[in-house]
């Protein structure tokens, strides 16, 4: 068990590798010279030239990419082009509206999604089923902003039931930082619960074939345990696994979900930085979103695991 | 009673008669040819239908009672929609009608282009890696990283790299789409592979292009085809997501995610704006996921099974 876990982790170093090669190209291919951006208008060649010799921007591809490289593990993103501070200060800003609206949709798609695919295979075929596959077809096709401005015109501006538009911290009480992600977690969500309830769906019409499933029902133990005990846990495995793989929609999805909420988190930062080029803040997000898809990924092929004992490696 | 007179004069007295049972296997039907094929998969036809539709709006835009979608009108700006101006005019007094109609032109270009870019290169690489021993573990180790990059994230780095305009957005969200497909068609080739078939054509001396060509290609097709409809539908959600945050198409080239753009300030106090492109967005998108879910019943039953 512990020897898997070490394996798998350091499975993971060549893919952060690569990743991080492909987003330090994405800085070396990128259009503008620094050296000239700080230098200024009024340089001459020769000052250019001893700014980049100074940043070592005159080094060989990979001689910059193994300084560069260097300096992200010691936890330097470095310097935002247009503000001018430290892109780890700028990411640790805004990573809380960011990381409280992927938790709280994280949180209600499980909650909402597998009961809903548990009861469609139960009722499989039924008109329950039905309507609950249907759903999940359209809200599968439902653009995250499209739902967010439905709900948004809906509860928030018909109704006045929630807040339109904005964030406030966790520091300033639960209810209040809750009701402002209410909407956008739903938005977000909408997707990932569709996809998490097909799959759920499937994976129960699979076990609910099996022999022991029957035993149970011989056995008279109640629909609710056979379902949620009995045969939960022996889906789990393929649930968590596009758990896992759905937080790749949930990143994107946020950036925009932000946009339409008005939530200052790291999405709104990203649209910044692509409106003003600035390259080191749009490749220490790309960097650190997927350093967070790559952890939860380990931690999911952690956790079959303890699901399912019966898996070794 | 009258139920059984008929039956007591034939039957002794203390049998019961069994009701006439209908028929439980009623004649197959044998539906053939591409109606056939429709009748029997709904699905294929009600989304195939839809984007038939919508494929015929966007070649046949301009003689859809639109006007200059990027005709500007400061006198009729944010009009509600009317009998003029169907959809309403946004806050530069265009037409929302003739831009969305328009913008169905650039979601459909950029998905269907996206679908088969991505469906190539994923194909040639997909093979090279089943099939080639010593390069399956670098390019695979490389697609690994490339996929662990979310892909609407990629795809903005890749934008932010270039100007926008419809070419570059088809080629970034290509490459954010490859690594899924070169997968499929990776483990598609590697159980291939195993086929009694193939040894027998190795066993025969074909060489490996014609084992390529002649067996492996055409069994890679059918789930190629499946996955490319939801490229397609994934693409064309990418590419509103990257106009609507600024780093997609430009904004004078009228999409609806650029459409959504412009009305997000707005969109308060006129919806419409907004509503108008979301509808058509989700449609479209829809349209393209029911034939994938049609296709993956037909082509593969066992794919299908459950979901």
């Amino acid at each position: 068990m512990v020897s898997y876990i070490l394996r798998r982790v350091l499975s993971t170093v060549p893919v952060m590798a690569i990743v991080a090669l492909f987003v330090f190209s994405l800085l070396y291919i990128a259009p503008g010279d620094p050296a000239a951006v700080i230098a200024g208008d009024q340089a001459s060649p020769a000052d250019v030239e001893r700014i980049r010799e100074g940043l070592g921007l005159d080094r060989p591809f990979l001689v910059q990419f193994g300084t560069w490289l260097w300096r992200i593990l010691h936890g330097d993103l470095g310097t935002s082009i247009f503000t001018n501070l430290p892109v780890s200060a700028l990411i640790a800003q805004r990573i809380e509206p960011t990381l409280s609206l992927m938790v709280l949709t994280l949180v209600l798609t499980i909650l909402v999604a597998v009961p809903l695919g548990v009861v469609a295979a139960w009722k499989a075929g039924s008109w329950v089923d039905r309507t609950i596959m249907a759903f999940a077809v359209f809200a599968f096709s439902l653009p995250v902003f499209v739902v967010g401005y439905v709900l948004a015109y809906v509860f928030a501006l018909q109704l006045d039931w929630l807040p339109v538009q904005g964030y406030t911290p966790l520091a300033e009480g639960f209810w209040p930082w809750l009701q402002n992600l209410i909407l956008p977690a739903l938005a977000l969500g909408c997707v990932y619960i569709a996809l998490i309830a097909r799959i759920t769906r499937a994976s129960m019409l699979e076990v609910l074939q099996q022999d022991y499933i029957r035993t149970a029902r011989a056995k008279g133990l109640d629909q609710r345990s056979i379902l949620f005990v009995h045969a939960l846990k022996n889906a789990a495995v393929p649930i968590i696994t596009v758990i896992g793989i759905g937080v790749a929609l949930l990143i994107g999805g946020a950036v925009v979900t932000e946009s339409v909420f008005a939530i200052p988190g790291l999405g709104r930062l990203t649209i910044d930085a692509i409106l003003r080029r600035d390259y080191p803040v749009i490749q220490g997000i790309v960097l650190m979103f997927s350093f967070l898809y790559v952890l939860v990924n380990l931690m999911v092929d952690v956790t079959y695991t303890l699901v399912d004992p019966r898996i070794r490696y | 009673m009258t139920v059984s007179t008929t039956s007591t004069a034939l039957v002794p007295p203390g049998l019961v008669v069994a009701p006439h049972l209908p028929d439980l296997l009623l004649p197959v039907a044998i539906r053939r040819g591409v109606l056939g094929f429709l009748r029997n998969h709904p699905t294929v036809a009600i989304g195939g239908a839809l984007l038939l539709c919508l494929v015929l709006v966007g070649i046949f835009a301009p003689f859809l009672g639109t006007v200059d979608p990027t005709a500007l009108a400061p006198a009729k700006r944010t009009r509600a929609p009317s009998a003029d101006f169907w959809f309403g005019t946004d806050m530069l007094g265009r037409d929302i009608y003739s831009r969305v109609l328009y913008g169905a032109r650039v979601s459909l270009t950029v998905g269907l282009s996206v679908a088969a870019l991505a469906s190539l290169a994923g194909l040639a690489i997909g093979l090279v890696s089943g099939f080639v021993r010593w390069a399956d573990g670098i390019v695979m180790r490389f697609m690994d990283g490339l996929m662990s990059i979310p892909p609407i994230l990629l795809a903005v780095a890749l934008m932010a790299l270039t100007r926008g305009s419809v070419g570059n957005v088809i080629l970034a969200i290509t490459v954010a789409e490859i690594p899924r497909v070169s997968r499929l068609v990776r483990s598609v080739v590697l159980s291939l592979r195993e086929q009694p078939y193939v040894d027998a054509a190795v066993a025969s001396g074909t060489r490996t292009p014609m084992i390529i060509l002649r067996h492996i290609l055409p069994n890679t097709l059918a789930p190629m085809l499946v996955q490319a409809t939801y490229i397609c539908a994934s693409a064309m959600i990418v590419e509103s997501i990257l106009s609507f945050i600024g780093a997609g198409t430009p904004p004078t080239i009228p999409s609806w995610g650029n459409i959504m753009a412009e009305g997000r300030a707005l969109w308060q106090v006129k919806p419409y704006i907004v509503f108008f492109p979301a509808a058509f967005l989700s449609v479209t998108v829809l349209a393209v996921n029911l034939l994938g879910d049609g296709l993956r019943d037909a082509l593969d039953p066992r794919m299908a099974k459950g979901l």
